[in-house]
């Protein structure tokens, strides 16, 4: 399968096979109003099989949001058809409004205006809710 | 002047607070249950915090919500005043494990090297998870955890115990096969609710009851504690046999809340002040 590639833009690769979109959701990327093209199910010789995001266009990306749902993709900033730059998600130790808890007794469903704060379960891929401690789910 | 906004009913918790200020000298205020109150209109708990910590000096809350207290906490943080847990949901209950440890040191004089059994409902037993978490920054405490399996303590409490130094676990079924080692019983309520069929529910409600006989088993000097209320888990014959501790517990209870609202307020009781710079050996 050929996709275009970009001139100018961003792209993410090794997204773990499948969880393009979701990867998109947690990244507050709007497929709908981004011009971008997905890669999905990819063969990788690291992983077996990945997905690639490909946008155009100065789209910034959140690492930390990046590192919570895909630790292992790398982003590559495109100039003019050539990478420019490379980055890699950064796992944050406190995430903001990324996640949302799910505990249905937990406050941040009901008290508004509240942020939902997640802080990082120490030696662990893991987060918990900083009101109620509940790990998030993904 | 102390403020006791209680969203949901707790008469003991309630009453300790209110009784606690009262004999330091000071006045209590509050609501007990949300239907007189502005918050049946539908106000943040953020906005009723902010509004009572202009009239208060400290705040005692409890909340159904898990973390409510922490939404307190900060919105009283601004006009300086303390806010105290007085549990949030199926999360913490802080003072009552300060009453817990106040009566286990009490009955077996240290809080460390102790073996400790907590019985029944260890999912959503909030005091469960709140003793737990504190005996683990003291160490040297092994944790015999009774429920069925459907109740079992959750997997962030589980953590902390394996975190912490010296600390271990075994979960069990029985109360019977392990009785004999502890030094602490903690008993809890099975809650009718929590279950998924009444004969589950009645099969296992039976499995944690303690009486005369089951505390045969048990060593001379443990210690049977037991939040309270209770409603058959613990026998009303087991009342009068001296390792009976849940009316210590509740006396005890007033007592640290006393403490603990002189501290928060800068004006700490004379004998509890040298208790603050002990530190726990299994401080993390
Ligand atoms: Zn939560």
């Amino acid at each position: 399968m050929e996709v275009s590639s970009i001139r100018n833009g961003v792209i993410i690769d090794h997204v773990p096979a499948g969880t393009a979109l979701e990867v998109l959701a947690y990244l507050d990327i709007d497929p709908a109003s981004t011009r971008l093209a997905l890669v999905m199910n990819a063969p990788s010789t690291r992983y077996g099989t990945k997905d690639i995001i490909k946008m155009e266009g100065d789209v910034p990306v959140d690492l930390e949001a990046l590192a919570i749902v895909a630790p292992r993709a790398t982003v590559a900033i495109v100039e003019n058809g050539v990478i420019t730059g490379k980055h890699a998600p950064t796992l944050p130790d406190r995430v903001v409004n990324v996640i949302r808890c799910v505990n249905p007794r937990c406050v941040t469903g009901s008290e508004r205006g509240l942020d939902h704060v997640f802080y990082r379960v120490p030696g662990r891929h893991a987060f918990r809710c900083e009101y109620c401690d509940e790990e998030a789910l993904r | 002047m102390l403020a006791t906004l209680f969203y949901e009913p707790s008469t003991r918790t309630r009453l300790s607070f209110e009784t606690g200020m009262i004999r330091l000298g000071g006045n209590a205020v509050g609501f007990a249950g949300t239907g007189q109150s502005s918050v049946s209109k539908g106000e943040s708990i953020a906005d009723t915090v902010r509004t009572v910590a202009a009239y208060a000096d400290v705040i005692a809350i409890r909340h159904p919500k898990e973390g409510a207290a922490l939404v307190a906490a900060r919105a009283a943080e601004r006009a300086g005043v303390p806010v105290i847990n007085a549990g949030d949901g199926g999360h913490m209950h802080p003072t009552q494990t300060l009453a817990d440890l106040a009566t286990i040191r009490q009955r077996c004089g240290r809080l460390t090297d102790l073996t400790v059994g907590l019985c029944g409902d260890l999912m959503f037993g909030r005091t469960v998870h709140s003793l737990i978490e504190t005996l683990c920054r003291w160490g040297n405490i092994h944790f015999v955890l009774v429920s069925p399996p459907e109740l079992r303590v959750p997997q962030y409490v589980l953590d902390r115990i394996d975190k912490a130094s010296g600390c271990s676990y075994e979960q069990v079924r029985d109360l019977a096969g392990v009785i004999g080692s502890l030094d602490v019983l903690y008993m809890t309520r099975v809650q009718k609710e929590r279950f998924f069929s009444e004969d589950e529910y009645v099969r296992l409600r039976d499995t944690y009851v303690l009486d005369r006989a089951r505390l045969a088993a048990a060593r001379p000097d443990m210690a049977v504690l037991h939040p309270l209320p209770r409603v058959n888990e613990i026998a009303t014959d087991v009342d009068a046999d001296p390792r009976a501790a849940y009316f210590d517990q509740v006396a005890n209870g007033m007592l640290v809340r006393m403490a603990l609202m002189a501290a928060v307020l800068d004006d700490p009781l004379p004998g509890y002040g040298d208790e603050k710079r002990q530190t726990p050996a299994g401080e993390q």
